[in-house]
């Protein structure tokens, strides 16, 4: 007997919203190829999608755990603003001593390292010194700014390598590079949580952490994990982020996206309280919070409406997952 | 009425749960200026009784009345109005506010500038002298003992004039000092025309104080004594119950393995406070410890600072002859022992995780995340262990949360068993579950002692501790109290030894 | 005061020993600075943040959080900025209406979190995306605002020796932190906030009224936050839907420096005063000092919110050791 997974709700949602555009929108399932790029609305969400879609494949395993990490959208902004300075290398960055002579592989290297950094502090502030993760995670998400701003001495730092804007721009095999991005990722995380035994320490401490700890697990271990890989996937993220707009904006960049990435979780189907989950959830999640931003902007509403959809979306996701509610309608329909 | 000074009084109380019958038609009274004690082994139904009486529950059947008139509180705050006031086992104020703050909470003095402090503190610096208790009430509560809590609750529900005070287990964290100062308090009250009711498995605790008991078992009551007039023989056997299918006792069967096996576990006057004080004892290999003595005497406790949950205050404990300091759980996994909790729901079960994966936890967490277990692998020892334990539904996959609580039980076991521990201690392991699988986990003990692993065992049931065990630490409030060894062991000398008889 | 008092004390005194250091080492380092004008502006300047601070601390008080104060902030504002210039109301009234709205999204919110028992941090960031969306909904320009009663409201100020000055926007601010200082210390209401945050579980137990309670505590943080957005129009005289944006980020880091603790239950909206001093003396010194970069106020912030928890959490196993040692 197999159970329907916890993102059914999401894929149905998803699936009515591709029909309401199949049937209401012209043009919405139309595809064309320019220079070797596909195009149409459908590789819009796909590709727009992508940074939340990455954030939320680490947001998920941190979730999982019982805790939350506030802290990506600040750690986005750190590793674009490393990334650009090490491009552009402006003078008065304090990272404009280091030349790697425009080694893409380098710089990228660089700016995951430096968002692991801020994963592994996040981790051990959880693990060890026991501060509840949403206020752990506030510090960087405060600080973070502040650090990125500092990296990029305040400015907006810009550059021109086409080499590494192609992470955003370019494509393979006619999909844009950053879906490529987000099926890597979710390749990783589904081999390192699922092909080891990863995946099921993760949903045991989350899903129970007194029986953990009887069961013989290294909880804390497992949490610095999850909030170092949180913080790689907002780096990889970031990059995507700064190589779109060949800039990087310290004040703006991945701004309120960790809400979103929480979001594209919990509509996924993980339990903010820990315990199970599913990254592909997650990423229906994610896709089914952009085909609503994106369908609302080519039927010509009024785009500041998606906000009061989502506000919506989340309250409605959040009484459907709890127990008092669902007693409340089980009465009801008893009755 | 022909007895005039009943306050309480509830007959033909029924409280049924989903497939649980907790209260079948019990009685039970309180009188003024007595204090009457409620006793019996979990799942007696004792907790239910107080829940249902200070409104937690709402009663199935029966009637109550309080002082004479019916009485049928909706909730614990109208019972409190209303004239029953209780004090819990955990104490339920709240700790970050002062000591008169809790005495007054949500009934404050107040004036036309709000609360009057001055008030306040007057007020409950005069509650708690009626319990002869005087400290500065400014004080926050966390930075009080948990007696003194205990006893801020206690004035805290007097405040509220009321007629009848139930103590739910209220001693359980006190030392014999701060006993004492609560029994004066309780006497004190007594004196005052106040009924009390006493919850609590300390039998000196209970002569000590209590003119009347009431015992109940499997959610009947048993009987009501003047306290004088039971023995504690009589309690003890009256609460335990005699199991009417006892076996004999195989004795023959139960000798160790190929002789003394070596010492796996040794405890050397190992203590903690608030736990266990003093024991010492030793589990060999082929060996099955049993502790024996009733709920609160200390058996789970040692089980912990055996397993590294707890670490112990004094003495030490050696194993393979090692003294080891302090260790983790994982320690203790790798060292081969394995722990099967009295509290499944806390301590054992991932409810949405799946029956394979709850038995397979711990094997896979001593194994590390980077050497998984093959999926055919894990799904042939799932099916082998459910097979072994017959576990119902034998459906691997399925959220353990979906099965009943002895099948849960069944899983957690097998848990254990997949690591092959040297030394597995069993809290429990039988409560629950019907009476089949109870023989299969003491016929799967013995099988596996005969093949040389130990286990330490606690059970509520005294024939089976009688039936599984090669040697039996008897407890009593906390101390181990006498080893029964080979013959000696029997169901009347561990109830002999927990009644505290010299004989 | 005995000591265990004094113990509980300790993290609101850290924030006032720190405050007053501040304050006394950029008085001795930059000229000018120790001047009540400056002082008198720590207030003006930081006083919607202050007013939504005073809300927050409450919400934080239950073990709760409030992350829709921000766009509430920029929803108020731009609500009573287009209630003025496309209505005939009075602009008491409209800079009143926001801040009934302000309370009834509160209030459904603390429904929400006491009824369903939904964490307080989804329910809020709800509202933080429902806030903007209808205030981005309402205009997205910024209007500036042309009355002639509203233009004497903002230009009002009581005047002080030295240049300095009290204007509308302080007042409000004090009045709040009054209110707030009375309701949470002289008030059942307040005190059952404490019982919850504290425990919520033996506050039910206690006969408290823990989902009013609740209820009341989210519907007077969106009250504040509403407020706070019509100081916000005042000091700007204009309404601009994307004011706020972070200031929920800025609200929290106030009420943490201030030694209210997160997880519910100690604090203080005096406190809350000291961290919003705070947070006004580091930005007015990096103004002052000028070639000091402006993302170091972040930086600083950051820092000092991980010394309070750390000494938080230092008290905290302090007061654990002690317990377990009784």
């Amino acid at each position: 007997m197999r159970r329907a997974p916890s993102w059914i709700w999401a894929l149905v949602l998803l699936a009515a919203i591709l029909l309401f555009n199949l049937l209401f929108t012209p043009g919405f399932f139309h595809f064309e190829v320019r220079n070797g790029h596909l195009y149409g609305s459908l590789v819009d969400i796909l590709n727009r999608s992508a940074p939340v879609a990455l954030l939320s494949l680490g947001m998920t395993l941190v979730i999982a755990t019982g805790g939350i990490d506030l802290s990506v959208g600040a750690v986005m902004a750190i590793s674009g603003a490393v990334a650009a300075c090490l491009i552009a290398r402006p003078q008065d960055s304090p990272l404009g001593g280091i030349n790697l002579h425009g080694s893409i592989p380098l710089i990228i290297l660089f700016a995951v390292g430096f968002s692991l950094i801020c994963g592994l502090f996040n981790g051990i502030l959880v693990a060890f010194l026991e501060l509840q993760p949403i206020v752990a995670t506030l510090l960087l998400m405060v600080a973070g700014r502040g650090i990125a701003q500092l990296l990029a001495n305040g400015q907006i730092v810009t550059f021109h390598s086409p080499g590494f804007s192609s992470i955003a721009t370019g494509a393979w095999l006619m999909m844009p590079n950053p879906v490529w991005l987000v099926v890597a990722g979710l390749i990783l995380f589904g081999v390192l949580t699922r092909r080891t035994a990863f995946g099921l320490f993760v949903e045991a401490t989350g899903s129970n952490p007194t029986a953990a700890r009887v069961a013989g697990l290294n909880a804390k271990g497992i949490k610095i994990a999850v909030y170092t890989l949180s913080a790689i996937a907002a780096g990889v993220a970031g990059l995507i982020g700064c190589a779109d707009i060949q800039g990087a904006d310290a004040n703006n960049a991945g701004l309120y996206l960790e809400l979103d990435a929480i979001l594209a979780v919990s509509v996924g189907g993980t339990a903010l309280t820990g315990g199970r989950f599913s990254l592909i959830g997650s990423i229906v999640g994610a896709l089914l919070m952009q085909s609503l931003s994106t369908t609302i902007l080519t039927r010509g509403v009024s785009p500041e409406l998606t906000l009061v959809l989502k506000a919506i979306v989340v309250v409605a996701v959040c009484l459907l997952q709890s127990p008092a509610f669902r007693q409340i309608f089980a009465k009801r329909a008893a009755v | 009425m022909t007895e005039a000074n009943v306050l309480l009084n509830l007959s033909g109380i029924v409280k049924q749960f989903p497939g649980v019958l907790a209260l079948d038609r019990v009685d039970f009274e309180v009188r003024a200026g007595e204090v009457h004690a409620l006793m019996g082994e979990n799942g007696a139904g004792k907790s239910t009784l107080i829940k249902v009486a200070t409104g937690v529950y709402p009663a199935n059947g029966g009637e109550m009345t309080l002082g004479g008139s019916p009485f049928a509180p909706r909730s614990p705050d109208e019972a409190v109005r209303l004239g029953i006031s209780t004090v819990y086992q955990e104490v339920n104020l709240v700790p970050n506010l002062s000591v008169a703050e809790n005495v007054c909470l949500g009934r404050e003095p107040a004036g036309p500038f709000g609360i009057r402090w001055r008030a306040v503190r007057a007020r409950a610096e005069e509650a708690l002298k009626r319990i002869d208790l005087t400290l500065d009430v400014r004080r926050p509560l966390s930075s009080c003992s948990i007696a003194i809590q205990q006893m801020v609750a206690i004035a805290r529900a007097l405040d509220v004039s009321a007629k009848v005070l139930v103590l739910d287990e209220p001693t359980s964290s006190l030392d014999a000092h701060e006993v004492a100062q609560l029994f004066a308090v309780v006497r004190r009250l007594r004196g005052e025309g106040m009924g009390i009711v006493f919850v609590t498995h300390f039998l000196d605790q209970v002569y000590e104080v209590s003119d009347r008991i009431t015992i109940l078992r499997n959610g009947q009551k048993v009987g009501v004594w003047n306290t004088a007039d039971l023995p504690r023989l009589e309690l003890v056997t009256q609460m335990i119950g005699r199991d009417a299918a006892t076996l004999e006792r195989p004795a023959s069967a139960l000798a160790p393995a190929g002789g003394k096996g070596e010492p796996v576990v040794a405890a050397e006057n190992l203590g903690r406070r608030g736990a266990i004080s003093d024991a010492t004892f030793t589990v060999r290999s082929g060996e099955v410890l049993g502790l024996a003595g009733l709920l609160g005497s200390g058996r789970t406790e040692t089980m912990r600072l055996l397993f590294g949950l707890d670490h112990p205050d004094e003495g030490c404990l050696k194993v393979d002859g090692r003294d080891t300091g302090r260790f983790s759980p994982r320690e203790a996994i790798r060292n081969g022992f394995g722990f099967c909790s009295e509290d499944r729901k806390t301590e054992g079960v991932f409810p949405e995780m799946s029956i394979r994966e709850n038995i397979l936890i711990a094997l896979q967490a001593r194994r590390g995340w980077l050497r998984p277990l093959p999926a055919t692998k894990q799904r042939e020892m799932a099916d082998e262990l459910i097979a072994r334990l017959r576990v119902q539904p034998a459906d691997a996959e399925r959220p353990i949360q979906f099965l009943s609580g002895g099948n849960q039980q069944k899983a957690l076991l097998a848990r254990w068993l997949a690591i092959e521990p040297r030394l597995l201690l069993l809290d429990e392991p039988t409560r629950g579950i019907d009476v089949g699988a109870k023989f299969e986990i003491m016929s799967l003990v013995e099988s596996l002692r005969q093949q040389g692993a130990s286990f330490v065992f606690v059970s509520s049931e005294l024939s089976e501790v009688v039936r599984t065990c090669t040697s039996v630490l008897v407890m009593r409030d906390r101390r181990a109290v006498k080893t029964l060894e080979g013959s000696a062991i029997s169901e009347e000398n561990i109830i002999g030894a927990i009644a505290g008889d010299q004989a | 005061m005995n000591r265990e008092s004094l113990r509980e004390r300790l993290p609101v005194m850290i924030t006032a020993v720190v405050c007053i250091a501040l304050f006394v080492g950029c008085g001795l380092h930059f000229e000018r600075f120790m001047t009540l004008r400056v002082f008198m502006n720590l207030f003006s300047d930081n006083s919607f943040l202050g007013i939504v601070a005073v809300g927050m601390t409450f919400v934080i008080l239950t073990g709760g959080i409030d992350l829709s104060v921000g766009s509430m902030v920029g929803c108020s504002s731009i609500m009573a900025a287009w209630l003025m210039q496309h209505t005939h109301l009075h602009p008491l009234v409209a800079l009143l209406l926001p801040v009934g709205f302000g309370a009834a999204i509160g209030s459904f919110q603390g429904y929400l979190v006491a009824k369903f028992s939904l964490p307080p941090f989804l329910v809020t960031l709800a509202g933080l995306f429902f806030c903007r969306g209808v205030a981005l909904k309402i205009s997205q320009e910024s209007l500036s605002i042309d009355n002639p009663f509203f233009n004497s409201l903002a230009s009002y100020s009581i005047s002080l020796p030295g240049k300095a000055s009290l204007p509308t926007a302080s007042l409000v601010f004090f009045a709040i932190l009054v209110v707030g200082i009375v309701v949470a210390r002289q008030t059942r209401f307040g005190r059952a906030i404490y019982a919850i945050g504290g425990n919520p579980a033996s506050a039910a137990l206690m006969g408290l009224p823990v989902r009013r309670t609740l209820i009341l505590v989210y519907t007077f943080s969106g009250l504040c936050a509403a407020l706070g957005g019509a100081v916000f129009t005042l000091y700007t005289s204009s309404g601009n839907a994307i004011s706020g944006t972070g200031l929920e980020l800025d609200a929290i880091a106030a009420v943490v420096i201030g030694g209210t603790l997160l997880s519910g239950g100690y604090g203080s909206v005096f406190g809350t005063l000291l961290g919003i001093m705070i947070l006004g003396i580091i930005q007015t010194a990096i103004t002052f000092q000028g070639t000091f970069s402006s993302w170091w106020t972040k930086i600083v912030i950051g820092i000092l919110l991980l010394a309070f928890m750390l000494v938080q959490k230092v008290i905290e196993r302090a007061a654990k050791r002690r317990a377990q040692a009784t």
